[in-house]
């Protein structure tokens, strides 16, 4: 049954592929043995859901008119410019690096896509070998289950509605936006876009998307900005600052994972080791340095041993508790 | 039904790929197209009732059945027309490219203008689709460099059997320990690689996530046989709490709420004021104690009680530090 259907489809496209002009309905059904077979009812059905599944192959099936000038029935054609995967040869190291590509996304539609692009490459002639490149094998994982939502509506410039919580707050709170672009830093997936409610670019972080997103509006009915350069736009809207460095003294033997990041470490002195490390957040190093208790002791800067300070009179001095 | 489709969107690749390169083994066609040979020879007994349109037994494509048959070769001939693949799709192109982009960002210099020659190429070829490409920002850290680093590691080990030594950081406890380990597999969950492995130091089936390894080296030793080991479940999560492990409810505060999302947790309950109630295992009571100190201010020990004034406790010796 899928077989008589793949030859079907096959030799619509052969028919519709060769003809230097539009083919008529009418010449196809006659061209094509199953079309010519079937009813009249039947094959108007059978041929739209054709086309439609040719088109969504990527099959550009045109609509056209022979002559014009008569006003006759519209007629088909595949341009094959349009329907060729233009030349391309790849050296064989080029042709390598493509098996190590076809590795990176740990996400199965994504995945797939790569392999099918890779399958054509090597229809074209490409030989694509497996030897074992002793490169670096970065991978792109997706765990965030709004992605393929924000992938495919950024690709069809569709916008999207969903749910957001921001960081610290329990509500989600439904936000509109026309995606420009996704980002993933980090082994995190965020969107870029203009967040019509605010007039303003906004940055989302996909794993506080709360329910399902959709798609609200045509494809294509926004424009990306031209000038829109995504990554200068991602690190805008993200909070870093300017890294700084700090000095601490740490317990011989303790904070060890403190350490594994550190820029300098000098021990010797009998009960405190001095550790450097940079930072970019306070919040975050404050964070880390309250988990090693008091086997860590900020020196400078002056706000990061506040900070450090501030919070851990918070937790030995609570508010209402009995002292 | 969509069996034809998919079958179609093959055909259109298998044809120009058999005729670019003359002939073609079955079984290296369907190492290329990732199905079985036996989903090859069916495609091919589509192709017996395909071509020009019209009836002339003389115009529909020929496949060589004595070839297939008796030496498992494909030959296909009478089908000119299609000796290009069809052009990559929109989705195809742009997985393909960031792919390689990923692969660029990596940063390792050795391949780094193979890569960017490939990614010329086929950036000229795919035309719109990768244009596309651009909406997608892609940035690779040092620590996800590292990880890539380790992955090739890793594979090189796995494919060479051979042990590999590690120095590995546990968070939980603050500790660093050499470990010598057989490798079995890298896994990706929850945002994170793993290497799962068999510990020796351990005798017993382990995940390692990469960015807790500082240092990894591959012995000449050959690892033992592991054969009986099932491949590891990850669909119920990785952290998977022991029933021995101390059971503690916390109050958050907004700001807090975090740790929901990061640990596995029992129950949760909604508190006014965006407060949450939660109930989680702590393996360790200084992994608790340490993230007790870290979120201070913004959570409660609610049970077990001593744990209140052991964090409390711990918290003014560290005051002590700052006089």
């Amino acid at each position: 049954m899928a077989a008589r259907k793949s030859e079907r489809l096959l030799n619509l496209l052969i028919t519709l592929l060769v003809s230097r002009s539009y083919v008529t309905k009418e010449r196809i059904r006659n061209v094509v043995e199953q079309y010519r077979d079937a009813p009249d009812s039947a094959f108007e059905k059978m041929f739209e859901r054709d086309k439609d599944e040719l088109r969504s192959l990527g099959i550009p099936i045109e609509v056209g008119y022979l002559d014009r000038a008569f006003d006759d029935e519209p007629g088909y054609r595949i341009e094959r410019s349009a329907f060729e995967l233009p030349e391309i040869s790849l050296e064989a190291d080029e042709a390598a690096v493509l098996g190590l590509a076809a590795r990176v996304w740990q996400h199965a539609g994504l995945a797939s896509a790569t392999s099918d692009a890779i399958v054509k490459l090597k229809a074209a002639g490409v030989s694509v070998d497996r030897t074992a490149l002793d490169v670096a094998q970065p991978q792109l994982a997706v765990e965030e289950p709004a992605f393929e939502t924000f992938w495919s509506a950024t690709q069809s410039r569709t916008p999207v509605t969903f749910g957001y919580r921001g960081a610290g707050s329990a509500e989600a709170a439904v936000r509109h936006l026309q995606p420009w672009g996704v980002a993933s830093y980090r082994a995190r997936w965020y969107v870029v876009g203009l967040d019509t409610d605010r007039g303003e670019p906004r940055l989302f972080r996909l794993s506080r998307v709360v329910g399902e997103a959709r798609l609200e509006g045509e494809p294509g009915s926004f424009e990306v900005p031209e000038d829109t350069d995504l990554r200068a736009l991602t690190a805008n809207l993200a909070p870093s600052a300017q890294p700084q460095r700090a000095r601490l003294r740490v317990r011989p033997g303790s904070a060890i994972g403190l350490r594994r990041h550190a820029a300098a470490v000098r021990s010797g002195a009998p009960d405190w080791d001095e550790v450097e490390v940079d930072y970019g957040r306070t919040d975050a190093l404050v964070d880390e340095l309250l988990g090693y208790g008091a086997d860590v002791v900020v020196d400078a800067p002056d706000d990061l041993r506040a900070s450090v300070v501030t919070r851990l009179r918070e937790v030995a001095e609570p508010v209402g508790a009995p002292r | 039904m969509s069996g034809a489709r998919d079958q179609v969107g093959r055909l259109l690749a298998l044809v120009p790929y058999i005729q670019s390169r003359e002939e073609v083994s079955v079984d290296q066609a369907a190492t290329d197209f990732g199905v079985s040979a036996a989903q090859i020879v069916k495609d091919l007994n589509v192709l017996w009732f395909c071509g020009l349109p019209g009836l002339g037994m003389g115009d529909l494509i020929d496949v060589d059945m004595d070839a297939l048959d008796g030496e498992g070769v494909i030959r296909v001939s009478n089908a000119d027309y299609l000796t290009r693949p069809l052009r990559l799709g929109s989705s195809e192109a742009s997985a393909l490219i960031v792919a390689l982009r990923t692969l660029r960002e990596a940063g390792d210099a050795a391949v780094a203008p193979t890569v960017d020659r490939a990614l010329g190429k086929l950036e000229a070829a795919a035309g719109e689709g990768a244009a596309l490409a651009a909406q997608v920002d892609i940035r690779v850290d040092a620590a996800a460099s590292r990880d890539a680093r380790l992955r090739t590691l890793f594979e090189d080990a796995i494919g060479s059997r051979r042990r590999v030594r590690l120095d590995y950081y546990v968070p939980a406890r603050d500790e660093a320990a050499e470990r010598v380990v057989d490798p079995l597999r890298l896994v990706q969950a929850e945002g994170n690689s793993y290497l799962d492995a068999w510990c020796n130091s351990a005798e017993g089936q382990r995940l390692f996530r990469l960015d807790r390894i500082s240092e990894a080296e591959v012995l000449d030793e050959a690892v033992a046989d592991h054969s009986d080991v099932p491949p590891r479940d990850l669909s119920a999560g990785l952290l998977q709490p022991s029933p021995d492990d101390l059971l503690v409810t916390l109050r958050l505060q907004p700001r807090a709420r975090w740790v929901a999302e990061y640990y596995p947790v029992e129950r949760t309950e909604e508190l006014d004021a965006g407060a949450l109630r939660v109930t989680l295992r702590a393996g360790d009571r200084g992994w608790l104690t340490r993230l007790m100190l870290r979120i201070g201010g913004a959570a409660e020990v609610e049970d077990p009680v001593e744990l209140v004034e052991e964090v409390r406790r711990t918290a003014a010796e560290a005051l002590q530090n700052y006089g």
